[in-house]
């Protein structure tokens, strides 16, 4: 039996579909200004590319801030649900999560079933997020895929201290002008996003093994700033990004 | 009518309308207060009211209008009228809303009516200092500052003494300002019917421990008004009374305020006045019924220290050790033996920008609730009046997805 998940996200919207309890495909677009098109055309295309046609679907479940408005979806789950169910189908041995990604970061901590037992977010506040590090991108006039990989190279990362994502962008134009190493503070910027989600996992005392997801675990930069922060190693999947569309496959399969 | 009509008219509580007329008429009294020789004390809202009373002293209450500012969606405008007059926006948000208030005028009912004299009690917090000060030095009348120190754990000797010193000072006061002696006898009888008036109420907040629950914690938010404003009148007693019955009646007839009552849970720290109607539909979609919270039962729990038949001298302690004015180890207690009583499923805490002394031991409370009670503990930021500390789409993601939590453990 197949079963889909849609996740539409502030910045991507992510579709997963499931057969006979295995992951067939994922798939990743833009969401753009209406979330309910995005979700149509996500949706369609992986099911174009995997050559599965709409009735061969039994369930849908949507996820992710746009879930509400995913018309054709069965039933609506946030995107913390959805992250523990795909995380524990993608290693059932995974108690905690770190999820970052366009607006909100979470922690979230899951039993031995993968039930969410507790999780915190951001509140009202774009530290530590995807945005945050899509604002510096642009301050630094990179591309926001290239940052991870650039900050590997830092030997001392500046210090950022403004937690407001504002304040901390004319910080690091002021460092710009200081002509301070590119890297070093682009692994500033990692270090002060670190240090706000390393709060919320402690909100919830996160547990070992830790799994990243969302679309910011794709930047390497970020995991090793984490991993110093929380002091332990963190998995992070070829599917973190869809991880929350995987995880609302799952649960569809489960209705 | 359709059934739906007929159902939901069946679920409205009928004493509703009657609290309406019984606020209305108070605010008119308070309003032609002048015209009736009558003097007009503001006092805070968990100030001892009860010698007012005795003096025929018309009580009014800030934070009453600040909630009723909060519920008319008339805070930002009001609070950023505070700030354009250099108010921090950290400041309480009743307090802000009350010093320009005063000076414009506005808000649902046009301001309050001017005071004679000003009574703050600092049980409930420090912010009401400077804030009655300003008052005081604005209306340019007297005020009466009734001191409580924090009962971390004890009522100790030393503080019972103190206290009571000041229940005789405040008397005193009063006697100065009106010209008038205090009448004993009337205290003592005012006193009996607060105490009625008190016991009353916590037995309507009782009322919803019975599973469905006839009543929701957004309906105590409402009914709460009396008890604060008419706390030592006959009008509360009679009212409860009624309501009481009310209650009574829905359950004997099985009616729910949920329809499909499904979880049980408790809420923390003021209500977010501007998003009642939202949050009670939320939580309802979620079958989910906020039946009890720490903030309206306050205005009862500390009951148990206090002698109807020798009010004044109880009152001391009564006063000093209400829910904001006591330690976090006996604050979590008292929230444990609430989600006891009323067999909560989950524990939603309202981190109150404006409120200090009520969010600022929260994160303590949810550890040892957590631990002590083994339920899920929500937390969300807001405001109890300024609607821009809101954000809605996020705290409809915590919402839903703490129901998902409770949902998976049930
Ligand atoms: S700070 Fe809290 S207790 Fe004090 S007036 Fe404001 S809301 Fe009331």
């Amino acid at each position: 039996m197949i079963f889909a998940g849609i996740d539409i996200g502030s910045i991507t919207a992510k579709a997963a579909i499931i057969k006979d309890n295995q992951l067939i495909s994922t798939h990743v677009l833009f969401t753009g200004y209406n979330t309910l098109t995005a979700s149509q055309k996500v949706f369609e295309e992986l099911l174009s590319k995997v050559n599965i046609s709409k009735n061969e679907v039994k369930t849908i479940i949507s996820t992710g801030y746009g879930r509400n408005s995913v018309d054709f979806a069965d039933k609506a789950l946030t995107e913390i649900i959805c992250h523990g169910a795909g995380a524990h189908f993608l290693n059932p041995e995974i108690r905690g999560i770190i999820d970052v990604g366009g607006q909100d970061s979470k922690a979230i901590l899951l039993d031995n079933n993968g039930k969410v037992t507790n999780f915190s977010m951001n509140d009202k506040c774009a530290a530590g997020t995807g945005r945050f590090l899509e604002v510096m991108a642009r301050a630094l006039e990179l591309d926001l895929d290239l940052l991870g990989e650039i900050s590997l190279k830092a030997d001392t990362p500046a210090n950022i201290s403004s937690i407001c994502t504002v304040f901390a962008e004319s910080e690091v134009i002021s460092m710009i002008a200081k002509q301070e190493k590119r890297e070093n503070i682009i692994a500033g910027i990692h270090e002060s996003a670190a240090a706000r989600i390393a709060t919320l996992a402690a909100k919830i005392k996160i547990q070992e093994p830790v799994m990243m997801t969302g679309g910011v675990a794709k930047n390497i930069g970020m995991v090793k700033a984490l991993e110093n922060r929380l002091k332990c190693q963190i998995l992070v999947t070829d599917s973190a990004q869809e991880n929350g569309a995987i995880g609302a496959a799952v649960l569809a399969s489960t209705l | 009518m359709n059934d739906k009509l007929v159902e939901k008219e069946k679920q409205k509580i009928t004493s509703a309308k009657k609290m309406r007329d019984i606020m209305t008429t108070y605010y008119i009294d308070a309003m032609s207060a002048k015209e009736n020789n009558k003097l007009v004390a503001w006092i805070t809202s968990g100030g001892p009211v009860e010698p007012l009373i005795a003096m025929d002293i018309i009580p009014v209450y800030p934070e009453n209008h600040g909630a009723m500012i909060g519920s008319s969606k008339m805070g930002e405008d009001l609070c950023m009228k505070a700030e354009d007059m250099g108010y921090s926006n950290d400041l309480c948000s009743y307090a802000r809303t009350d010093i320009s208030c005063a000076i414009v005028k506005g808000g649902p009912i046009g301001g309050l009516p001017e005071p004679d004299m000003l009574i703050c009690c600092n049980n409930i917090c420090g912010t009401v200092l400077k804030w009655y000060e300003i008052q005081a030095r604005f209306f340019n009348v007297p005020l009466f500052i009734f001191d409580t120190p924090v009962c971390h754990t004890e009522f100790s000797p030393e503080i019972a003494k103190y206290v009571r010193t000041q229940i005789d000072e405040y008397i005193a006061f009063l006697e100065k300002v009106t010209k008038k002696s205090f009448d004993h006898d009337k205290m003592a009888e005012v006193g009996k019917i607060s105490y009625q008036g008190q016991l009353l109420w916590q037995k309507v907040l009782n009322t919803t421990a019975n599973r469905p629950s006839p009543m929701t914690a957004f309906d105590a938010f409402f009914f709460l008004a009396l008890i604060v404003t008419l706390r030592g009148t006959m009008i509360a007693v009679d009212f409860y009374k009624e309501l009481l019955l009310e209650m009574k009646e829905r359950i004997k007839n099985g009616i729910s305020i949920v329809p499909n009552e499904k979880y049980r849970l408790l809420w923390d720290n003021l209500p977010i006045w501007y998003q009642l109607k939202w949050l009670s539909s939320k939580f309802s979609d979620h079958d989910a019924c906020l039946v009890a919270d720490t903030y309206t039962s306050a205005w009862c729990s500390s009951l148990k220290y206090i002698d109807e038949n020798d009010f004044l001298n109880s009152i001391a302690e009564g006063y000093t050790r209400i829910y904001l004015n006591i330690g976090v180890d006996q604050m979590a207690d008292q929230v444990i033996e609430m989600i006891k009583f009323y067999n909560i499923d989950g524990f939603v805490m309202h981190s109150n920008r404006s409120c200090k002394p009520y969010s600022f031991g929260q994160l303590d409370i949810k550890r040892i609730v957590e631990s002590k009670a083994n339920i899920p503990v929500l937390m969300i930021e807001a405001d109890m009046t300024d609607p821009r500390a809101f954000s809605q789409s996020q705290v409809e993601t915590r919402i839903d997805a703490f129901m998902e939590i409770i949902n998976q453990g049930k």
